[in-house]
C-alpha cells in the first residue's frame, strides 16, 4: 500500500480537501492555518444581513438584557450548584433556531456560584443582587474545602496587607479568577477531544522520569487533571447532542466544537479575563470549503458567525459591585484578535475577519466579544476601510500593531484582556494587576507614610521637608521607593499565582496548550501620566507641598508653567519613559514564581477613577480624589496640540519595556476625521498608519460626541446598545457607574471647540 | 496649531493658525485673532520643528500644510519661506486659508509656493458684504479671478448664515460668479454655528448675531442647489 492510500484510509473525514503537514501528525493549528488559509483582498460587499432566526433571537437577548437592568444587573442565579464543566445541563435561547447551542448553566442569563476563586466573592455577590448563597455551601469552602483566595490570606505577610488596603498595588486577583489565559479552542475543532487526549497521555508518559522533583510532581498532578477535564469536555458536548470525539466535519461543527471549549472553560473559571484567541481566520477555512462543497451559502456563514457571536454576548460571570467598580460595566473580556500578517508575508485577514466585523451591524454594537483588530501597514486596503467604517460608526473595534508583535511572538498570537499578546496554546500570563506610581511618588515626598491615612505604609525612609522641591532630591528619594515597590509587588503576585495554581487551577484551558510553555509575570502601572507630569511640574515649575501638621505633604501649590505629557514634548515625554524603564528594570531583579518571564503593562481598565479616588493631590495639581488618566493616556485636557502630538507622546513609551501592553484610549468627534464618510475613513486610516508606523502599540478608537453622551447619561433607555471603548475593552455606557460616566465625557475629545 | 486638521484642505494637514485679520466678520469664531499685536512670535525654522514629527501622517494621507487666521497673507513673507522651506525639504503640499483681501500681486512669491487657496467670499452683494465685514469684496473677487487666469487650484468657501445668506438672487449670482472661475475643485458651504460666542464674551465685545440661528440641513441643501444652478448658467467646467 503507498503512503497516499494509507492517508486516504486513516485521514479523518473531517480533515478532506485540508492541505496535509506537520498538523497532522501533531498539535500545531498554526501550521493547519498556514497550508490552507485563502486570504481576501475585496471589500464588505459580499455580507449579508441577519437571518429571520437571527433576528429573533436576538430580540429574545435584548429582552432578557432589559430585565436584567431592571432587575438591578442580575437576572438570577442558580445558588446551590457549584459551576463545574459538567454542573448544569444545557440551556437554550430557542432550540429550533440556534445554530451554535450551549449557555452557562440550564437557561440564558441566569449566573452560577465558582467559588475556587474565594467563597467571600460569591457570598456579597449574591447578597448585593438580593440572592442568599446557602449556608453548607458557605461551609463546605470555608471549613471543607480551602480557596485560592484563603490560601492567598494565609501567606500574605503584614506588609502586602497593608500596601494593599492603602492601594498602592491594588486589583490583584487574590480574590477571584485571575483569567488572561486563552486556551487554544481551536484544538478541538481541528483535532476532536480523542486526539488531544492521546497527546495528553504522551505527554504524561513522557515525564515518568528518575528524579520526582516538585516540578515533575505538579506537572503530572496538571496533566492528569487536564485530561480529566477533557474528558468531562467531550460528556458536556454529549449532553448537548454532539459527539465531539473525532474532528468537526464541516463549519457548523468547526464553530459548535471550538465554542464547547470555550464554554468548558468559561464553566470551570470565573477569570478576570476570558479570552478567545483568534478564531475567526480559522473557522474561516471549514466556511470556504463548505462553500466550495456546496453545502453552505454565504447567508448561512454569516448566520453561523451570528449566532456564535451572540453566545460570546451572552457569558455572564456573578461578580460583587465592587469588582465591577473596578472593571466597569460587567466586562468578561472574550477578546478576538482579527487580521495580522503572516511570517511568511500574506495577510490573516479572510471573508470571516469581516463577518465578526459585521456582526456589530447584524446584532447591533456592543462591548463583548471584544473585537481586537491586528494592525499593519500591510493589511489589505480594503480591510483597512472597512475597518475605519466600522469603527466610525459604532466605536466597537480597538487596534494593536502587529508590525511590532509579529516579530516577537510569530503569526498565531492572541490578545488576552485588553492588550496583552501571548502565542496561543503555546504562552500564558501570571495576571498581575498594577502598582501605583503616582501614590509611589507621594510616598518618596512623605517618607512612606500613606497621605489619606497617615499609616507607614512603605519603608521609613527620609522625608523630603524642603520649602521647594527639588527635581533631583525628588528623584534621589523616588529611585529606593520605586525598588521597594517592585520587589513587594512581585513577593505578593508570587503568592497568589502559586495558590491560584494550586486551589484554582485552570484544567480544560491549560489541556489546550502545549505542556512546556512561557509563563509571563504580568505586572503594571497606573498613574503614569500624573506621575509623569509631576516630576515635570518639580522640575520645570516651582512646586512648594503643602504640609498638615504630621507633617504629610496634602497639597502642592505650583508657580509657572510646565511642559505635560501629551504634547509631544521631550521635555516630559522623556520622564515618563524614563518611569517605564525604571521601574521595569527594578521589576525584573526579583525571581517571579514558576520561572516566569517578567513583563508589564501600562493599562487601568476603568480602575484610573478608583486609583485617583485613593491617591491624594499630585504635585502636577491634580486634586486629591480625582481620577488618573486611563492607561498610558495624557491627563484630560492637558494634551493641547491635537490628536497628533498627543498620540506621538504615548507612541513614545517602549513597547520592549512593556510587552504586556501600552493601552491608549482616543476619542474624536466624527466631523473632526473630515467632513465626506469617504474622507473621515482615509483619514482615519492614515491616523493609524502613521500611529502604528511610529511603534506605537494599541489604540482604542471612539467616534462621536460630548452631547450624545451626556444624553445617554440622561436618558439610558434610549441607548440600550451604546458602545465605548475604554482602556482596552468596551463598554455599554448605560452599564456604568455615574462617577465614571463623567469621568468618559470629561476627557479629551479631539476636534471639540 | 492643531496636528490633525482634515477640514482646511484635503488628507491630514498641520494648520497653523496666524495672528491678525482686517476684516470683522460678525460670524467670526475666533475674534481672539483680529488684533495685530497678540499671538506667539515664532520663526520659521520653530514652525518647521513643530511640523516635521508628523510627516508620516500627512503624507499617508495626502495631506499636508495649511495656514489659517486670522489673516494668514498678512504675514505673508513669512508664509512663504515657510511654504518654500516645506517644499524643499519635504514636497509638501501647502494650502491657504485666506479671505483674499490683500492683492494677489502683492503676495505672488507667497501664491508661487501655495499649491491650493481656501478662498472664502463673505458675501457676494457688495453692500451686504460692507455690512458683514467692514470692507468692500472687491478685492476678494478680483484674487479669485486672478487665482482663476494664472491657473492655480482653489477651494471656494462661504460661510452661511440664516437671514444674511438666503436670498436666492444672491446664491444665484454667487453661483454665476464661481461659474466664471477656472481652478474651482471643490465648493464649500460653511453652516454658521455660535461656537465663537464665549470668545466675543470673553474680549468684552458684544456679538453681532445674538440669537441667531443655525442653519437647518433643509436650508443649506437649499443654497448648495441655487449656488449649482448659479453656477450652470455661466459654467464652463
Amino acid at each position: 500500500m503507498s503512503v497516499l492510500e494509507q492517508d486516504v484510509q486513516t485521514m479523518p473525514t473531517g480533515w478532506r480537501g485540508f492541505k496535509k503537514g506537520n498538523w497532522t501528525h501533531k498539535v500545531n493549528v498554526n501550521d493547519f492555518i498556514e497550508r490552507n488559509i485563502r486570504p481576501y483582498l475585496g471589500d464588505e460587499g459580499f455580507l449579508q444581513g441577519p437571518t429571520d432566526d437571527t433576528t429573533e433571537l436576538w430580540k429574545i437577548v435584548s429582552d432578557l438584557t432589559k430585565k436584567e437592568r431592571e432587575n438591578g444587573g442580575v437576572l438570577d442565579v442558580d445558588v446551590h450548584t457549584p459551576s463545574t464543566i459538567l454542573s448544569h445541563g444545557p440551556g437554550y435561547l430557542d432550540k429550533d433556531k440556534e445554530q451554535i447551542v450551549g449557555v452557562q448553566t440550564d437557561a440564558p442569563f441566569k449566573r452560577s456560584i465558582q467559588p475556587f476563586g474565594g467563597i467571600r466573592m460569591m457570598v456579597d455577590a449574591c447578597k448585593a443582587y438580593g440572592f442568599e448563597l446557602p449556608q453548607e455551601l458557605i461551609d463546605l469552602f470555608t471549613n471543607i474545602r480551602k480557596t485560592h483566595n484563603q490560601g492567598v490570606f494565609d501567606a500574605y505577610t503584614t506588609e502586602m496587607r497593608a500596601a494593599r488596603k492603602a492601594g498602592i498595588i491594588t486589583g490583584l486577583p487574590d480574590a477571584y479568577g485571575r483569567g488572561r489565559i486563552i486556551g487554544d479552542y481551536r484544538r478541538v475543532a481541528l483535532y476532536g477531544v480523542d486526539f488531544l487526549v492521546a497527546q495528553k497521555k504522551q505527554e504524561l508518559l513522557e515525564l515518568e522520569v528518575d528524579a520526582m522533583e516538585e516540578d515533575v510532581i505538579r506537572l503530572r498532578e496538571e496533566l492528569s487533571e487536564q485530561i480529566r477535564a477533557l474528558g468531562e469536555l467531550k460528556r458536556m458536548a454529549e449532553m448537548h447532542g454532539y459527539d465531539i470525539s473525532k474532528p468537526a466535519q464541516n463549519a457548523k461543527e468547526a464553530f459548535q466544537w471550538l465554542y464547547f471549549g470555550y464554554l468548558a472553560a468559561i464553566k470551570e473559571q470565573n477569570g478576570a479575563a476570558m479570552s478567545l484567541g483568534r478564531v475567526s481566520s480559522f473557522l474561516d477555512i471549514y466556511i470556504e470549503r463548505d462553500l466550495e462543497e456546496g453545502t453552505l451559502t454565504e447567508t448561512q456563514a454569516q448566520e453561523l458567525v451570528d449566532h456564535f457571536v451572540m453566545k460570546l454576548r451572552i457569558v455572564k460571570f456573578l461578580r460583587t459591585p465592587d469588582y465591577n467598580e473596578l472593571f466597569s460595566g460587567d466586562p468578561t473580556w472574550v477578546t478576538e484578535s482579527i487580521g495580522g500578517m503572516s511570517v511568511n508575508g500574506q495577510t490573516r485577514v479572510t471573508k470571516n475577519s469581516f463577518r465578526f466585523l459585521h456582526t456589530l451591524y447584524n446584532l447591533g454594537p456592543a462591548p463583548e466579544p471584544n473585537l481586537t483588530v491586528l494592525w499593519s501597514e500591510k493589511l489589505p486596503e480594503a480591510f483597512k476601510k472597512y475597518c475605519a467604517k466600522v469603527s466610525i460608526e459604532t466605536s466597537s473595534i480597538q487596534y494593536e500593531n502587529d508590525d511590532l508583535m509579529r516579530p516577537i511572538y510569530g503569526d498565531d498570537y492572541g490578545i488576552a484582556c485588553c492588550v496583552s499578546a501571548m502565542r496561543i496554546g503555546k504562552q500564558m500570563q501570571f495576571f498581575g494587576a498594577r502598582a501605583n506610581l503616582a501614590k509611589c511618588l507621594l510616598y518618596a515626598i512623605n517618607g512612606g507614610v500613606d497621605e489619606k491615612s497617615g499609616a507607614q505604609v512603605g519603608p521609613e525612609y527620609p522625608a523630603i521637608t524642603s520649602e521647594v522641591l527639588s527635581y533631583d532630591e525628588v528623584v534621589k528619594r523616588l529611585k529606593p521607593m520605586m525598588e521597594w515597590l517592585a520587589k513587594l509587588y512581585m513577593n505578593s503576585l508570587n503568592v497568589i499565582h502559586y495558590m491560584h495554581d494550586k486551589y484554582c487551577y485552570e484544567r480544560i484551558e491549560m489541556a489546550l496548550h502545549d505542556r512546556d510553555i512561557l509563563r509571563t509575570m504580568a505586572c503594571g502601572i497606573a498613574g503614569l501620566s500624573v506621575a509623569a507630569d509631576s516630576l515635570s511640574a518639580i522640575k520645570h515649575a516651582k512646586v512648594r507641598p503643602v504640609r498638615n501638621e504630621q507633617g504629610i505633604a496634602v497639597d502642592f501649590e505650583i508657580e509657572g508653567e510646565y511642559p505635560c505629557y501629551g504634547n509631544n514634548d521631550d521635555r516630559v515625554d522623556q520622564i515618563a519613559v524614563w518611569l517605564v524603564e525604571t521601574f521595569m528594570s527594578m521589576i525584573r531583579k526579583h525571581k517571579a514564581y514558576r520561572n516566569a518571564l517578567p513583563t508589564q503593562s501600562i493599562l487601568t481598565i476603568t480602575s484610573n477613577v478608583v486609583y485617583g479616588k485613593k491617591t491624594g493631590t499630585t504635585p502636577d495639581g491634580r486634586k486629591a480624589g480625582e481620577p488618573f488618566a486611563p492607561g498610558a493616556n495624557p491627563m484630560h485636557g492637558r494634551d493641547k496640540k491635537g490628536a497628533l502630538a498627543s498620540l506621538s507622546s504615548v507612541a513614545k513609551l517602549p513597547y520592549e519595556e512593556s510587552l504586556d501592553g501600552i493601552s491608549n484610549t482616543f476619542s474624536i468627534v466624527p466631523k473632526a476625521l473630515g467632513k465626506e464618510p469617504e474622507t473621515r475613513k482615509s483619514n482615519l486610516v492614515s491616523m493609524l498608519d502613521g500611529y502604528f508606523g511610529s511603534k506605537a502599540h494599541h489604540l482604542n478608537v471612539n467616534v462621536f460626541d460630548r452631547e450624545q453622551l451626556i444624553d445617554a447619561m440622561e436618558h439610558p433607555e434610549n441607548y440600550p446598545q451604546l458602545t465605548i471603548r475604554v482602556s482596552g475593552y468596551a463598554v455599554n455606557f448605560v452599564k456604568l457607574t455615574r462617577e465614571q460616566q463623567l469621568d468618559v465625557i470629561n476627557r479629551t475629545f479631539h476636534g471639540s471647540m | 496649531m492643531e496636528t490633525f486638521g482634515t477640514v482646511d484642505g484635503p488628507g491630514i494637514r498641520f494648520v497653523l493658525f496666524m495672528q491678525g485679520c482686517l476684516l470683522k466678520c460678525q460670524y467670526c469664531h475666533n475674534p481672539d485673532t483680529w488684533a495685530l499685536d497678540g499671538g506667539k512670535e515664532m520663526t520659521v525654522e520653530e514652525a518647521l520643528s513643530e511640523i516635521e514629527p508628523y510627516l508620516p501622517y500627512y503624507r499617508a494621507s495626502g495631506g499636508g500644510l495649511t495656514v489659517s487666521g486670522g489673516e494668514p497673507t498678512l504675514q505673508s513673507h513669512f508664509v512663504a519661506e515657510l511654504f518654500q522651506e516645506a517644499k524643499k525639504r519635504w514636497n509638501l503640499h501647502t494650502a491657504l486659508d485666506s479671505n483674499g483681501f490683500n492683492e494677489a500681486e502683492r503676495i505672488r512669491r507667497l501664491l508661487d509656493v501655495t499649491d491650493l487657496v481656501l478662498l472664502d467670499i463673505k458675501h457676494i452683494d457688495d453692500a451686504k458684504h460692507i455690512r458683514l465685514t467692514g470692507k468692500s469684496n472687491e478685492r476678494t473677487l478680483q484674487t479669485a479671478k486672478w487665482l482663476s487666469e494664472h491657473g492655480r487650484s482653489m477651494w471656494i468657501r462661504h460661510v452661511y448664515v440664516p437671514g444674511i445668506h438666503d436670498d436666492e438672487e444672491d446664491l444665484l449670482r454667487l453661483g454665476r460668479f464661481i461659474g466664471t472661475l477656472r481652478g474651482v475643485e471643490k465648493f464649500e458651504i460653511l453652516p454658521y454655528h455660535q461656537m465663537g460666542v464665549y470668545k466675543w464674551e470673553a474680549l468684552g465685545k458684544t456679538y453681532p448675531l445674538h440669537g441667531v440661528p443655525s442653519p437647518t440641513d433643509d436650508e443649506v441643501e437649499r443654497a448648495y442647489r441655487l449656488i449649482e444652478a448659479g453656477r450652470k448658467q455661466t459654467g464652463t467646467g
